[in-house]
């Protein structure tokens, strides 16, 4: 199926479908963290920015490094190196992983809107530091010219192996006392549920994906800067996962591709066209009003989300068909 | 041989002494009930030796190793496991998860071995799953097992939570009024479940209740607490006719 996108999409649908894989592996890992532990992470920008900017910074040669550091030079071990993309990719999923193992323990300290806060703050802090050291980020300019190497490959083969990893764990026992912990964190620690570990855990696995997505995002852009990496970001992959439903990881993939695909395919609306005889001019931002008006819907609906907290599975949908045919 | 052993536990929230000098030993083998008015201090001795509060003063040891400010998940591996006054399942899983939660911690397979379903993490989930399905069989609820535990019908959500209980592999169960909101029949049924599972399991139960008729029933002592006192000890029998006890449940000053 690649092979043929490969071949045959033109520019635009290959960047879509780029685009869907990175929201896939974002919204999969943060579902983990979100749903499936029940905690309100709201920094999931911030280790997206440090994988960014790891990548970026370690696949640049040299001489485009000098060409984008013009203010202030960038500090030496990193100006002087340029590693391939995989393993710049490893290295944006392991530094953003570090940094949220070492801030994971103030964070798991609160719980509950305490937590949603603290995370915040780690995430404005990340910006704020992208922002102002200019020898390392290159400050409010940013870095222009990066090579485009994500393609299609790179970007699906990270979104199926980040959906490997976490529905295999979501599927263990792990992923049980993580379930446990969101359900009811004092009973959980009752049954011998370390909470803390496992919190952990599920914070830095999900760090660890955010940084390899951020990398990856990084070269499909080509160009970054701190004002890319905002809260608003995170926001949209909290509405990913809420109208995927909180805790289910096939509903965190459909509501990624949705959102990602919704976001283009109503950019027909705002053409301008004819309806019922009236010349409609194109309204821009109109896509914006239904895309809204569709997620109104979605929670007027599906108070749980599209998928609730079910899985999909084609037993499930063997179940469904034989339950129409019958009717 | 003493199972567990509490001495001069003390703690204080704020200026309010919850409880003063308490002591408890629990031989293993017995089914020791703790009983007293509402509000003397029973849930709390609960949660000090479940790890949940740190006591001010007092010394804890089970199976002979102190667990004092041991973390609970530590303390649930070491063998005590425990039920909630107020029933707390994880209630959007299924019957039967909830189960298996209460089996994680015995799981030797770290989360690689999990995430790359390694020989050893499938043979742990494999046992697991067989053995949480004998523990739902064992408390009557394998047809419910695939429901959401929140909507069990009440009685089915107590035996679920001993179950879970069960599932850590305890030596010493604590609960917390197993009793409570069961009708008589269902009180009897639960007598008859507890003293089989301790049998089969050679367990060692302590149990907090109100219903009388069912500590006096079962139980080979008691200990009794008002106001974070311990006011009296011993078999059913003779705490029944302690005179300070029956000032505590009945009222009455000093002079009365």
């Amino acid at each position: 199926m690649l092979l043929a996108a490969e071949r045959w999409a033109g520019e635009y649908q290959v960047r879509l479908l780029n685009n869907m894989a990175i929201f896939i592996t974002l919204a999969v890992s943060y579902n983990l963290i979100n749903g499936v532990c029940g905690q309100l992470h709201l920094g999931p920008n911030a280790f997206i920015t440090l994988g960014a900017y790891t990548a970026a910074l370690l696949t640049m040669t040299p001489a485009e490094k000098a060409l984008n550091f013009i203010i202030t030079p960038l500090i030496w071990p990193l100006s002087q190196i340029s590693v391939s993309f995989p393993v710049a990719l490893l290295a944006a999923g392991l530094v953003a992983a570090a940094f949220a193992y070492v801030t994971g323990f103030p964070v798991f300290r609160v719980r509950g809107d305490y937590l949603a806060i603290v995370t915040l703050g780690f995430g404005e802090v990340v910006r704020i530091a992208a922002n102002n050291l200019q020898g390392l980020t290159n400050g409010p300019l940013g870095l222009k010219g990066l090579q485009p190497y994500t393609n299609l490959w790179w970007s699906w083969g990270v979104a199926v192996f980040t959906l490997a990893v976490v529905t295999a764990l979501v599927k263990s026992g792990y992923g049980r006392a993580m379930q446990a912990i969101r359900e009811d964190e004092t009973a959980a620690r009752a049954m011998g549920v370390n909470t803390f570990r496992h919190l952990l855990l599920a914070y830095v696995l999900s760090a660890f994906f955010f940084g390899v997505g951020g990398g990856l995002l990084a070269h499909l852009i080509t160009t970054i800067s701190p004002s890319l990496f905002t809260f608003f970001l995170t926001f949209n992959l909290l509405i990913i996962i809420v109208v995927g439903g909180l805790g289910s990881t096939s509903g965190a993939v459909l509501a990624a591709i949705l959102f990602t695909g919704a976001g283009e395919w109503l950019r027909a609306v705002e053409e301008p066209h004819v309806l019922f005889g009236h010349a409609i001019p194109g309204v821009p931002g109109l896509r914006m009003v239904i895309f809204s008006l569709l997620m109104l819907l979605v929670i007027l609906f599906f108070r749980q989300g599209l998928l609730g907290r079910r899985e999909f599975s084609w037993d499930a949908c063997a179940r469904v068909v034989k339950r129409g045919l019958s009717r | 041989m003493t199972l567990l052993e509490a001495s001069h536990l003390g703690i204080r929230f704020g200026g309010l002494l919850a409880l003063e000098d308490f002591s408890l030993s629990v031989p293993e083998d017995g089914l020791y009930g703790l009983i007293g008015p509402n509000g003397a201090g029973k849930t709390t001795v609960f949660n000090i030796i479940t790890g949940f509060l740190r006591p001010s003063e007092g010394r804890l040891a089970f199976n002979g190793q102190s667990i004092l400010g041991m973390p609970p998940h530590r303390i649930t591996s070491l063998g005590i496991a425990r039920t909630f006054q107020n029933i707390r399942l994880f209630s959007g899983l299924s019957v039967l998860d909830n189960v298996l939660a209460g089996f994680h911690c015995r799981d030797r397979a770290t989360w690689m071995e999990a995430v790359a379903r390694l020989p050893r993490h499938r043979r742990e989930e494999r046992q697991n799953q067989a053995e949480g399905l004998a523990l739902l069989h064992e408390v009557g609820l394998t047809e419910v097992a695939a429901e959401e535990a929140g909507k069990l019908p009440y009685g089915s959500q107590r035996r679920l939570e001993i179950a879970r209980a069960l599932a850590t592999r305890p030596r010493l169960l604590l609960l917390d009024e197993p009793a409570a909101g069961l009708n008589p029949q269902e009180t009897q049924d639960l007598m008859a479940f507890l003293k089989e599972i301790k049998e089969r399991r050679h367990l060692t139960l302590l149990v907090i209740e109100h219903n009388l008729r069912l500590v006096m029933g079962i139980c080979q002592h008691l200990t009794v607490l008002d106001y974070g006192l311990s006011i009296a000890a011993g078999p059913p029998a003779e705490v029944r006719e302690n005179v300070a006890v029956i000032k505590a449940y009945l009222g009455g000053g000093p002079e009365a």
